[in-house]
C-alpha cells in the first residue's frame, strides 16, 4: 500500500480535513508529537475524534461576532479589486504601484475541486514569475502546496500574493487592532509565523518550476485595523526568523512513512460518523486506536491542539502535566509520583536521577522546615 | 520558577491540594479593596460591553452598554465607571497624615485605593480604556465630561503601577493567588481564575478533581473575561444585539436591555464572586514584615499623582519618551530588586530558594569572636568573626558581601571557605550594625550554636547619576522630545 493509501485507510470514511497554515504553524510548535504529525498528514478531524473519545473541546472556537468583524473588515479591504489594499501599499508600505492586475483565484463555484484550484493557482503565479511586466498583480486566494513529514500538503490560505516588478510579498489581513504603533505580541507573533508558511509554500512552488524561489519577498505585508477604528493600516512584517525555525522543524520532522511503519496496518482513526455528523464508534475502541500513536503532550496543546484535552488526561499524572518548565526542572522524571517519593525520600534514585533526586530532597527539607516552623 | 516551585506543584498533584509557595502573603491586601470584572465585544478593540463594579461584595454596582459598538455609549459606559472609581480615588485623596514630625514632613494620604481584576487580560482592558479617554478634550466638538478624561488618566496610572513587581495599586487575582499557591496544574491552566480556585475553594461538597473539570465547562463557568465565551455569544448575545438594534420602540428596546444586562450579569456574577473569595484567601495568610513600608511607599505615590492630576497635569504621551522610558526601566529594575531581596528577607521559604541556587547559606555558629579589632585609619575597628558550618551548597567565595536577613541586612565578607566532611565552613566578617562602640551592641552579633543565614541578595539602593532634564535629552535618545499635548486628531479618534 502506498503511503496516501494507508493515510486514507486511517481516514477510514470521515472527510479529508486539510491542513492549513495555522494547523501547519501549530505542528511545527510541538515537532515532536507523533500523534499530531500522523493525524494532520491524514487529514483527520482531531475535533470529531475528541467528541468521538467525549472530551470538550475549545480551542478553534472563535466567537460569531469577531469572524462577522474579521469579515467586514477583509470585505472593506478588498472591496473594488482591492483599491483600499493599494492605497495602503502605496502610502504605509511605500510601494511604486501604479496600477495592476487583479487576479481572482477564488473558487468559480461550489464543485471547483481543491486539485484544479491548485493547478489554476501554480499556472497563474508561475506565468507572472516568468513574465517581466512592470506593473503589479495581486493574486487573491491562491491555493498552495508545501511537503510537510514527505506528503504534499495543500494549504488554502487567507490571502493575497501581490507581484511587484520581480517580487512576490503576501499580504495578511488580519483583524486585530494596531494600537499607537503597537499590537498585542501574540498575535503579531502567530500571524508572522503563518506568513512563514506561506512564504515557504510559494517557495516551493517557484522552485518547483525552476524559478528563483527568492522572488517570494520574506517581508510580510500585514493589514491590521488601526487604533479602536475600522480602517486598515498595513505594516510590513519580518518574517526571516519564522522562516529560519519553520524551515529546520520540518527538516527535523518524522517522515510519515516511517511512523506508518510503526502501526498494526489494519488500524484506523474512523469516528464512524453517522448521517447527522454524529460519531458512532465505541469511545473505548477508538481511544485504543488514538494511545497506539505516541503523544507529546505539554499544556500549551490546550490552546494548539483539538487533542489537547485527549492528550492531557492520557498524561495524567506525569510530570508534562505540570507545564514545560516543571518537566525541564524534573528531567529524567516521569511521574509525579516518582518525583513526590524522590523527594521525600522513599523511593531510591535510578543511575540518571541522582542530582536531581538530591536536589528534590534538599528542596523538601527546607519545605517542611519553613512550613513546619508557621504551623 | 525554581526547583521548589516545581517541587510544589509535583506536591500539589500528588496530594490533590494546593501548597503554598511562600510562608507569607508580600502583597498588601486594602481593607476597601474595588474589584472591577469587564467584558467586552469579541473582535472589537476593546469595545466594553459591561463592567460589575464596587467594593461592596454584596453590592456590586452593573454598567451594560445600550449599543457597544457606538461611540457615544463607549463615552456613557467610561462615564458611569468615572462615577464609581474617581469618588473612591476623591476620598482616598482627601484623607491625609504628615509623613513624620518636623518641618521637612510631607503629606500622605492615609490610605490608598487598590483595584482587583480577575486576570492580566483585565489589567489589559484597564490600559486599552485609559488609552482610549485620557487623549478626549473637554471642551469643543469633541467633547467629552472631565471625569471621562481623568478616568483615563487615572486608569493609565493604575496600568502603569500594575507592572511593577511590588504593586499594591491594580491587581490581577489569577496572578496574586498564583503567588501564594501551587495547584497541581500548568500555569496556562492557573490563568483561568476559576479552574485555578477550584483548587483553593471547591464548591460546597465537591472535591479538587470535580470542581476542576466543571470549571473548565464554560457553561457553568463563564470565562473571567474580559472576552467573552463564544457560544455565550452565538446563542444568547448575538441574537440580544440584533434585537437591541431592531427594537421599534423604546419599550421594547428597554425589554430586550433588561434581557441583555440579565445574561451578562449571570456571565459576570461568578467571577465576580471568585474574586472577592481570592481576595479573602489571601487575607487570611499573615502578612510579611515588609508589606507596610512598601504600601507607605505606594500611598506616597498616590498621594503625589493625585497632586498631578489635581494640578492639571496634562494626560500622559500615547508613547513614552526616550527619557521617561529610560527612568521607568530603571525604576522597574530597581523596585524588582529591592522586592525580591526584601522577599527574602522575610520569607523562609524565598530564602530557601535562594539557598538551592547557592546564593545563600544557613547553617549554625561553630565559633565566634565577638570583639575582635582591626586597625583602621585612625582608630581600631570592631569585626568580630564568625564562623558557620553549613551543608548548603553555596556558590559564593571569599571576598564577597553577604548580608544576614535576621539582624536588618547587617553586612559581613566571607574571609574564608573550607569544605569539611559534611560540608562548608564559612568564616565571615561583620561590618556593620553592632553601634558605635568598641564592643558590640547586645544581640547585634550571632551567639555560639545560633542558626544563621546569610545570602549575597541584597536590597541595597545603588544611587545613580541624576537623570538629564527633559530638555537635556541628548541627541542619542533624540533629543528633546516634543510636547505631548493630546491633539484634535486623538480627540477626534474614531472608534467604530
Amino acid at each position: 500500500m502506498s503511503v496516501d493509501e494507508r493515510l486514507n485507510a486511517l481516514r477510514g470514511t470521515a472527510p479529508r480535513k486539510p491542513h492549513n497554515a495555522r494547523t501547519l504553524a501549530a505542528l511545527a510548535a510541538n515537532p515532536g508529537c507523533r500523534r499530531r504529525t500522523l493525524l494532520d498528514a491524514a487529514g483527520i478531524d482531531k475535533g470529531q475524534i475528541a467528541q468521538g473519545l467525549g472530551v470538550r473541546i475549545s480551542i478553534g472556537q472563535m466567537s460569531s461576532i469577531a469572524i462577522a468583524r474579521g469579515k467586514g473588515f477583509e470585505a472593506k479591504v478588498k472591496a473594488d479589486g482591492c483599491a483600499e489594499l493599494l492605497r495602503l501599499l502605496r502610502e504605509h508600505i511605500g510601494l511604486p504601484v501604479a496600477e495592476v492586475h487583479y487576479h481572482d483565484l477564488n473558487p468559480a463555484d461550489t464543485d471547483d475541486r481543491i486539485t484544479s484550484r491548485l493547478r489554476r493557482s501554480q499556472r497563474a503565479l508561475q506565468a507572472s514569475a516568468e513574465s517581466n511586466e512592470p506593473t503589479g498583480t495581486l493574486f487573491d486566494h491562491p491555493i498552495l502546496q508545501l511537503t510537510v513529514n514527505g506528503v504534499q500538503v495543500r494549504i488554502e490560505p487567507d490571502l493575497i500574493a501581490f507581484k511587484l516588478g520581480n517580487q512576490f510579498f503576501i499580504v495578511e489581513i488580519k483583524s486585530f487592532a494596531i494600537l499607537d504603533g503597537t499590537a498585542n505580541s501574540g498575535k503579531v507573533a502567530g500571524a508572522a509565523q503563518q506568513s512563514a508558511v506561506y512564504v515557504l509554500a510559494m517557495r516551493e512552488m517557484l522552485q518547483t518550476a525552476g524559478l528563483d524561489p527568492d522572488m517570494v519577498s520574506d517581508q510580510v505585508v500585514l493589514v491590521c485595523p488601526k487604533d479602536f477604528s475600522n480602517h486598515p493600516v498595513a505594516e510590513l512584517l519580518d518574517v526571516r526568523k519564522q522562516l529560519a525555525t519553520l524551515k529546520r522543524q520540518l527538516d527535523r520532522m518524522e517522515s510519515v512513512e516511517s511512523l506508518l511503519r510503526l502501526l498494526p496496518p489494519d488500524l484506523s482513526f474512523d469516528p464512524r460518523l453517522d448521517a447527522a455528523g454524529r460519531p458512532t464508534r465505541d469511545p473505548q475502541e477508538l481511544a485504543a486506536a488514538v494511545y497506539q500513536v505516541t503523544a507529546r503532550y505539554s499544556p500549551e496543546c490546550l490552546d494548539a491542539c483539538e487533542l489537547g484535552g485527549v492528550c492531557r488526561a492520557e498524561a495524567s499524572g506525569m510530570v508534562p502535566v505540570l507545564g514545560r518548565v516543571v518537566r525541564e526542572d524534573l528531567g529524567g522524571i516521569d511521574s509525579i509520583k516518582e518525583a513526590v517519593e524522590l523527594a521525600t525520600g522513599l523511593r531510591e534514585p535510578d543511575a540518571g536521577q541522582q542530582q536531581v533526586a538530591d536536589l528534590l530532597r534538599r528542596a523538601y527539607g527546607m519545605r517542611e522546615t519553613a512550613l513546619g516552623a508557621v504551623r | 520558577m525554581t526547583i521548589l516551585t516545581s517541587l510544589a506543584k509535583a506536591l500539589a498533584a500528588y496530594s490533590m491540594t494546593p501548597q503554598q509557595l511562600t510562608v507569607y502573603r508580600h502583597l498588601h491586601i486594602s481593607s476597601k479593596p474595588i474589584v472591577i470584572v469587564p467584558l467586552t465585544l469579541a473582535g472589537e478593540t476593546n469595545a466594553p460591553l459591561a463592567a460589575m463594579v464596587g467594593p461592596d461584595r454584596a453590592r456590586p454596582t452593573l454598567i451594560v452598554t445600550r449599543q457597544p459598538r457606538n461611540r457615544a455609549e463607549r463615552i456613557e459606559f467610561a462615564g458611569r465607571l468615572a462615577s464609581e472609581l474617581l469618588f473612591p480615588i476623591e476620598t482616598a485623596a482627601q484623607q491625609t497624615q504628615a509623613t513624620g514630625p518636623g518641618p521637612n514632613a510631607r503629606l500622605r494620604v492615609v490610605d490608598a485605593p487598590q483595584l482587583w481584576v480577575p486576570n492580566p487580560a483585565g489589567i489589559e482592558f484597564i490600559r486599552t480604556l485609559g488609552r482610549m479617554t485620557r487623549l478626549r478634550f473637554i471642551e469643543g466638538p469633541w467633547a467629552v465630561p472631565k471625569k471621562v478624561r481623568d478616568l483615563g488618566i487615572w486608569l493609565t496610572w493604575f496600568a502603569e503601577q500594575a507592572e511593577f513587581a511590588d504593586t499594591g495599586a491594580l491587581i490581577a487575582a489569577t496572578q496574586a493567588i498564583a503567588a501564594v499557591w501551587a495547584t497541581g496544574q500548568s500555569d496556562l491552566e492557573d490563568g483561568n481564575l476559576a479552574a485555578q480556585m477550584a483548587w483553593l475553594a471547591p464548591p460546597e461538597g465537591m472535591d479538587v478533581a470535580a470542581a476542576v473539570s466543571r470549571a473548565e465547562n464554560p457553561q457553568l463557568c463563564p470565562p473571567a473575561g474580559p472576552s467573552t465565551d463564544p457560544t455565550f455569544d452565538r446563542l444568547f448575545l448575538e441574537p440580544a444585539l440584533r434585537d437591541l438594534a431592531t427594537a421599534r420602540n423604546p419599550a421594547a428596546h428597554n425589554a430586550v436591555h433588561r434581557r441583555l444586562t440579565a445574561m451578562l450579569e449571570e456571565q459576570m456574577r461568578p467571577t465576580w464572586e471568585l474574586t472577592w473569595t481570592a481576595i479573602d484567601l489571601l487575607r487570611d495568610v499573615p502578612e510579611a514584615p515588609r508589606v507596610p513600608k512598601r504600601w507607605e511607599q505606594q500611598r506616597d505615590r498616590f498621594t503625589s499623582f493625585h497632586r498631578y492630576v489635581a494640578d492639571g497635569g496634562r494626560p500622559q504621551a500615547k508613547r513614552d519618551s526616550a527619557g521617561r522610558s529610560a527612568q521607568r526601566l530603571a525604576e522597574l529594575e530597581q523596585r524588582m530588586a529591592a522586592f525580591e531581596a526584601q522577599r527574602a528577607y522575610d520569607d523562609p521559604l524565598v530564602i530557601a530558594d535562594h539557598r538551592l541556587t547557592g546564593e545563600a547559606f544557613a547553617g549554625q555558629v561553630v565559633d565566634v569572636d565577638p570583639a575582635r579589632r582591626v586597625p583602621g585609619l585612625r582608630r581600631n575597628m570592631l569585626r568580630p568573626l564568625v564562623t558557620v558550618a553549613t551543608g548548603d551548597q553555596t556558590h559564593l567565595d571569599v571576598g564577597q558581601h553577604v548580608y544576614d536577613p535576621a539582624r536588618n541586612g547587617q553586612q559581613a565578607v566571607i574571609e574564608s571557605v573550607t569544605e569539611t566532611e559534611d560540608g562548608w565552613r564559612i568564616e565571615l566578617e561583620l561590618h556593620n550594625q553592632m553601634g558605635s562602640g568598641l564592643t558590640a551592641k547586645p544581640g547585634s552579633v550571632p551567639t555560639l550554636g545560633e542558626d544563621v543565614t546569610y545570602t549575597s541578595v541584597t536590597e541595597t539602593f545603588v544611587r545613580r547619576r541624576p537623570w538629564p532634564t527633559r530638555d537635556e535629552t541628548p541627541w542619542t535618545h533624540g533629543g528633546p522630545p516634543p510636547d505631548s499635548t493630546p491633539v484634535v486628531e486623538d480627540a477626534a479618534e474614531d472608534w467604530s
